[in-house]
């Protein structure tokens, strides 16, 4: 059985390779280039597996993955500047590809260590565009 | 890792099949097979699949962009399915066969390093049509 919760954040960003003109990070990433960032509202939704516990009815605590979602996540990521406060993103391009890896990087210990299999990450960046990626 | 890619293109389309009795289109598509046809607001998601490239993107938003502008919403954008599609000429254009004909559509002209993993059509918000593409 899957279950998956959601979580909001808004936070702004750069998509630009330091090494490359302004130029080429146009043509490489479009509008994401310009030079002093733009926001967006990030849409994630986590997917966790297992059976239902016998005993409370749930695959996991849905209050609980709220808070590592909030530790991870929300806190250190909501309305803040990615590229310039967040790390690894100071040195890490912020495409919503690198910020849906990371934030599995940072859930995949915490849910692995209440035996809880993270099965999907999802991350909108817009309503028109999203990622998924699989537990590894 | 998979990216999904939001587009919407209104067309209108008549689901009857000349191989059925009115009476037998009409008990089969119901209101589908009124005669002057009807209009949707399709939305269509398009997934592709691979590898994160060195500039953090799995595909460039740009190309992909383009490349269903000009196979898909070229076609079918403000189009009578049925009357402007040479493909729906003989084939009841079901939201179903719109699905196979957008999937050859893209595959016959695909040009990107990503593959096309999936493709999702909603009808309206109550239906949706989906289609998982084998490897090519």
């Amino acid at each position: 059985m899957l279950i998956t919760r959601k979580a909001e954040f808004s936070a702004s960003h750069i998509c630009a390779n330091p090494a490359w003109t302004f130029e080429q990070n146009r043509k490489v990433y479009g509008p994401d280039a310009n030079p002093n960032g733009h926001g967006h509202n990030y849409v994630l939704e986590v997917t966790v597996e297992g059976e239902p516990d016998p005993v409370t009815g749930m695959v996991f605590d849905l209050r609980e993955l709220k808070q590592i979602l909030n530790q991870e996540v929300v806190e250190p990521m909501d309305h803040r500047f990615l590229n310039r406060e967040v790390p690894p993103f100071d040195r890490v391009i912020p495409t919503t590809e690198n910020i849906a890896l990371e934030i599995r990087r940072r859930l995949e210990p915490r849910l692995r260590a209440k035996s809880a299999k993270l099965r999907n990450v999802r991350l909108y960046e817009t309503a028109d565009l999203y990622v998924d990626i699989g537990a590894e | 890792m998979r990216l999904t890619r939001r587009y919407r293109f209104a067309a209108s389309h008549r689901l009857h099949s000349p191989a059925l009795s009115e009476e037998e289109n009409r008990q089969l598509y119901g209101k589908c097979a009124n005669p002057f046809g009807h209009g949707h607001d399709y939305v269509l998601d398009v997934t592709v699949e691979g590898p994160i490239n060195a500039d953090g993107q799995m595909v460039d938003r740009a190309a992909l962009d383009g490349l269903v502008r000009r196979q898909v919403l070229a076609r079918v954008e403000y189009r009578n399915l049925n009357q402007d599609l040479t493909e729906f000429a003989r084939v009841v254009p079901t939201t179903e066969n719109l699905a196979s004909l957008l999937r050859d559509l893209l595959l016959d002209n695909w040009d990107l390093p990503a593959r096309l993993a999936h493709l999702r059509i909603a009808e309206t918000d109550r239906n949706a049509f989906e289609l998982e593409v084998g490897r090519n």
